[in-house]
C-alpha cells in the first residue's frame, strides 16, 4: 500500500511539475533554502537556548539573625552589632550576622583554651578521629543544604558548590579523621605533639571548603580552634557550627566568630593564641605576618597567586583549551591558584586564541542557582568594582581585549569572561592578581622562555603545563617555582594532595601528610 | 736561629674566591680572654653581603640540579678534607680558644661526623618526606621537596664548630646555597673551613662565608629580595625579631634558633613541597 501511495504521489508531483514548471521550481528552491538554514542551525558548537533549570532553595532555612558560636552555644556579640549579608546574584538580603569584637574573640579563645586543657586535649586520638568522621558523614548527609547555602551566599554556580566545594569539604574531614590516631607516622623518626589554640581566618571564595581545610587537620592533630569566616560569606561556616553540635563535639573545640577585619585582627593579636593560619590576599597576609613577627606564634599563610598556564605546540589542543577555560573561569576566577596567565607557544597562538574565543562564547553566565550556569555572580560588590577597574586599566595599557557578548541578569554582580591578548610581562594585568574571570595571554618560543616568564612573578602558588611529551612536561614542572604543578590538567584538588605556595604565595601546606605539619610541633 | 712567625690574614669567602672586603676594613681577632691578636679579619660590608647573595643566587640552580648522589659525595668530600686539615683546626681551637688537645680534636671529630651525617641524607630526605598521594581520581600525584633558594645563616656568637657545620650542611643538603655571617666566638675558623669547601668540588658560590659585625649589616639581610630564607642561629633575640619583621617583604622563611643538630627537620626547614598532578588515561 505504501508503495502504491508513494508512486501515486510521485506521479501527481510529476504531473503538477509538468504543468507549472516555473512555480514548482520556485517552491523547490524555497524548500532547499529552508533546509539549508535548518541544517546550519544544528552545527556543533552552536549555543542553544536552554530552559532555566533552577535548584530549589527550599532545602535551606536562613535565619534572620546569626549569633556567634562560642563554647558550643550561640552567643550574642558584645558589640551588639549585626551586619547585613547579601546574595550577590540578586542583591537580596540573606539575614544579618554578628560582628565579634575583641571581647568576643577573647571569650572564644578562652573557650578554646579550656577545651584544649580539658576534654579535647586529654582525648585519645582514636576518639578525636571518630568525631571528625562523624562531621564528615553529617556533611555528606546534608550536602544539598550546604551546596544551596554556599551558592546563595557566594554566588558560585550550584554545579560547582554541589560537585566540588561540599564533597571536597566532607572528604577533608574524612581524610584527616583517620590521621588523628596515627600521628606518630606523620614525621618519620620524630615525636610530634599538638600546638594549642589555633586562630584561623578564611576567605570568601570557597567558604566551607576553606573552613574544612583549616579545621580538619587542626582538630586531627589535637588542637582547638577559633575560626573567623569571611564577612562576605559566613553562612556555611555557621551551618558547620550546627553540624559540630549535631556531632556532639565537646564545647570549645570549634568556635566561630564572625565579623569584619577588626575581628580578624583581634584574633591575630590575642596573646593566648598559639598559631595563626590565614588564607587570603597577600596584602592582608603580610599585615598578619607583621603583627605576629615579634611573637613566637606559629604562622601559616596561603596567599595570592598569578599562576601561569603553559601550552606547548605539541599539546592536545582541545584538552588544553578546556584546561585553560577551567583554569581561569572556574568559580568566576575567584581562585588563588587560577591560571590567570596563559603562556602559549608562538606557533599555535592564532589557532589557540581562535578556539579559545569559540569556547568562551559557549560559557553560560548568569543565575548561579541554575544548574546549567558555568559562571555565576561575582562574590560581592567591592570585588566586582575591583575587577572592572583592573579591566579598564588594562584596556588603557593597550592589551588586546576580547569578551564574548553574553546576556547577564540585570540585578546582581556579573562579569562576563574575558581575556587580554598580546600582553607583555610588565603589564598590570599580567603582574597583579585580579581574582576574577580575566585571562592574560603572552607567547613564548622555547621551554626556557616559558619557564622564565612563568617564574617572573613574586608569587609561586601553582602552574599548568600542557604537552604530550612526557620528558618535557617533567623538565618544565621541575623548573617552575610553584607549589602545585598541574600537568595536562588544572584546578584539581584532593585532601590527600598538599596545597600551598613558594615565595610570596605564603608558607606551609594544606592537605596530605604535609598539611598536618603546620598543626604539629616536631620534638 | 729564630724563626719569625707569619701571621695569617683571614679573607672573606665569596663565590668560591677569597677576596678582601670591598670596604678595605679589617679588625683584630684576639686570643680568647686576652688582648693578643690571633689574626686580622675582614669586616664585611653590606656590599660584600650583596655580592655574596648575587654569587649565591647564580650558583644555586646548578647545585640544586646536581644529582643527589653527587651532592652526597661532595658533602662526604668535606668530611675528608676536614680530616686532612685536622692539625690546622686543632691548632686554631687550642691557640685561639684555649682548648686542650683532646677538646680540640673532639670538636673536629664532631664536625666530621656532621658532614658524614648530612652526606648520607642528600639522597634520602626526598624519599622520607616525599609522597605519592592517593587522590580520588585518575591522576598520578606526587610531592617532592625542592630547594628554597638562597639562605642567609646568622651564626651563633658562642662558637660551636659542629653546630656551624650542621647549619651549613643542612642548608646545602637540600640544594640551597648559603651566605653565612660567622659569629663572634671564633670567626677565624673561616680560613680553614673555607679551604675545606674550596677543595671539596663544591661549585663556587654555594657556600659564602663572611666575618664582620652583625649590627652593621643586619638591616640589609631581612629585606634583601633575593634571599629566600634566614637561618637565625644567633643568640640575639632582638635582632631575630627585627629581621623577622623585615623578612615579611618577600615572605622569607624565617627559621629560629634550633637546639638540635643532625636532624631531618633541619633539612626540611629549607625545602618547599612541590606537588605534581598528571592524568592517567589514554
Amino acid at each position: 500500500m505504501t508503495k502504491k501511495k508513494a508512486t501515486k504521489k510521485k506521479a501527481t508531483t510529476k504531473k503538477k511539475a509538468s504543468t507549472k514548471k516555473k512555480a514548482a521550481k520556485k517552491v523547490a528552491k524555497k524548500t532547499i533554502k529552508k533546509k539549508k538554514v535548518s541544517a546550519h542551525k544544528i552545527k556543533p558548537g552552536m549555543v542553544f537556548e536552554y530552559d532555566a533549570a533552577p535548584e530549589s532553595s527550599a532545602v535551606v532555612n536562613i535565619k534572620p539573625k546569626y549569633d556567634l558560636f562560642i563554647g558550643n552555644e550561640w552567643v550574642k556579640p558584645e558589640s551588639g552589632k549585626y551586619i547585613n549579608n547579601e546574595n550577590p546574584a540578586t542583591t537580596e538580603s540573606l539575614g544579618k550576622f554578628a560582628v565579634g569584637n575583641d571581647k568576643d574573640v577573647d571569650k572564644a579563645v578562652k573557650a578554646a583554651r579550656k577545651a584544649y586543657d580539658g576534654e579535647w586535649g586529654k582525648m585519645s586520638g582514636k576518639d578525636r578521629g571518630k568525631y571528625l568522621f562523624r562531621i564528615a558523614r553529617i556533611l555528606q548527609e546534608r550536602a544539598r543544604e550546604f551546596a544551596v547555602l554556599e551558592t546563595l551566599d557566594g554566588g558560585k554556580p550550584i554545579k560547582e558548590s554541589r560537585d566540588v566545594d561540599i564533597p571536597l569539604a566532607a572528604a577533608h574531614f574524612f581524610y584527616n579523621a583517620g590521621w588523628a590516631d596515627k600521628l606518630e607516622y606523620v614525621y618519620p623518626g620524630k615525636d610530634v605533639k599538638s600546638i594549642g589554640v589555633c586562630g584561623q581566618i578564611i576567605p570568601w571564595n570557597f567558604p566551607l571548603l576553606m573552613a574544612a581545610w583549616k579545621i580538619a587537620p587542626a582538630l586531627a592533630c589535637g588542637n582547638t580552634i577559633v575560626l573567623k569566616p569571611a564577612e562576605q560569606t559566613p553562612l556555611t561556616a555557621l551551618l558547620l557550627a550546627e553540624v559540630c553540635q549535631e556531632a556532639g563535639l565537646p564545647a570549645g573545640v570549634v568556635n566561630i566568630v564572625t565579623g569584619e577585619g577588626p575581628t580578624g585582627a583581634a584574633l591575630v593579636a590575642h596573646k593566648d593564641v598559639n598559631k595563626i593560619a590565614f588564607t587570603g590576599s597577600t596584602d592582608i597576609g603580610k599585615l598578619i605576618a607583621k603583627n605576629v613577627a615579634r611573637t613566637n606564634k606559629k604562622l601559616t599563610l596561603e596567599l595570592g597567586g598569578k599562576s601561569a598556564n603553559i601550552v606547548f605546540a605539541d599539546a592536545a589542543i582541545d584538552q588544553a583549551i578546556e584546561g585553560v577555560i577551567n583554569g581561569i573561569f572556574f568559580n568566576q576566577g575567584h581562585v588563588c591558584c587560577a591560571g590567570s596567565r596563559l603562556l602559549v607557544e608562538e606557533s599555535i597562538h592564532d589557532v589557540f586564541v581562535k578556539k579559545l574565543k569559540k569556547r568562551m562564547s559557549t560559557l553560560r553566565v548568569g543565575d548561579p542557582m541554575d544548574k546549567n550556569t558555568d559562571i555565576g555572580a561575582i562574590n560581592h560588590k567591592e570585588q566586582f568594582d575591583k575587577i572592572k577597574e583592573m579591566v579598564a586599566a588594562a584596556k588603557k595599557e593597550g592589551c588586546d581585549f576580547y569578551q564574548p557578548e553574553v546576556k547577564v541578569p540585570r540585578k546582581g554582580y556579573y562579569h562576563a569572561p574575558c581575556f587580554f591578548d598580546n600582553c607583555s610581562t610588565s603589564d598590570s594585568i599580567v603582574r597583579d592578581e585580579v581574582f576574577g574571570p580575566v585571562l592574560s595571554i603572552m607567547t613564548f618560543r622555547t621551554p626556557e622562555e616559558a619557564v622564565a616568564k612563568a617564574n617572573d612573578t613574586q608569587y609561586g602558588l601553582a602552574a599548568g603545563v600542557w604537552s604530550e611529551k612526557g620528558s618535557k612536561v617533567h623538565q618544565v614542572a621541575g623548573a617552575l617555582k610553584a607549589g602545585i604543578i598541574w600537568a595536562n590538567t588544572y584546578n584539581k584538588f584532593d585532601p590527600t594532595s598538599p596545597f600551598g605556595g613558594y615565595k610570596e604565595s605564603g608558607f606551609g601546606r594544606e592537605g596530605g601528610r604535609h598539611g598536618l605539619l603546620p598543626y604539629l610541633e616536631v620534638k | 736561629m729564630s724563626n719569625l712567625k707569619v701571621i695569617k690574614t683571614v679573607k672573606l669567602f665569596i663565590g668560591g674566591e677569597f677576596p678582601r672586603t670591598e670596604s678595605g676594613r679589617t679588625y683584630s681577632f684576639n686570643v680568647k680572654g686576652t688582648n693578643d691578636q690571633y689574626a686580622r679579619l675582614c669586616q664585611a660590608s653590606r656590599k660584600d653581603f650583596r655580592n655574596s647573595v648575587e654569587n649565591s643566587r647564580k650558583a644555586q640552580p646548578g647545585w640544586a640540579s646536581r644529582t643527589a648522589y653527587n651532592r652526597s659525595q661532595i658533602l662526604y668530600r668535606m668530611a675528608e678534607m676536614t680530616e686532612g686539615k685536622r692539625v690546622e683546626f686543632v691548632d686554631l681551637f687550642k691557640n685561639a680558644l684555649g682548648k686542650s688537645e683532646t677538646e680540640a680534636n673532639l670538636m673536629v671529630d664532631e664536625a666530621i661526623d656532621t658532614f658524614v651525617y648530612y652526606s648520607g641524607f642528600c639522597d634520602k630526605y626526598q624519599q622520607v618526606m616525599g609522597a605519592v598521594n592517593p587522590v580520588a581520581g585518575p591522576f598520578h600525584n606526587f610531592t617532592t621537596p625542592e630547594a628554597t633558594g638562597v639562605v642567609t645563616l646568622i651564626d651563633a656568637d658562642e662558637f660551636n664548630f659542629a653546630k656551624l657545620v650542621d647549619s651549613i650542611s643542612a642548608i646545602i643538603t637540600g640544594g640551597n646555597s648559603v651566605v653565612a655571617l660567622l659569629g663572634k666566638g671564633c670567626p677565624a675558623v673561616l680560613a680553614p673551613l673555607a679551604e675545606v669547601f674550596k677543595t671539596s668540588d663544591l661549585p663556587g658560590g654555594i657556600i659564602n662565608l663572611l666575618t664582620g659585625d652583625l649590627d652593621e649589616i643586619k638591616g640589609f639581610i631581612g629585606n634583601h629580595m633575593e634571599v629566600r630564607a634566614i637561618s637565625f642561629q644567633n643568640e640575639r633575640e632582638d635582632v631575630y625579631f627585627e629581621m623577622k619583621a623585615d623578612a615579611i617583604d618577600n615572605m622569607k622563611r624565617m627559621i629560629p634558633r634550633r637546639d638540635k643538630t643532625r636532624s631531618l627537620d633541619l633539612i626540611l626547614d629549607f625545602v618547599e613541597a612541590k606537588t605534581v598532578w598528571h592524568p592517567i588515561g589514554q
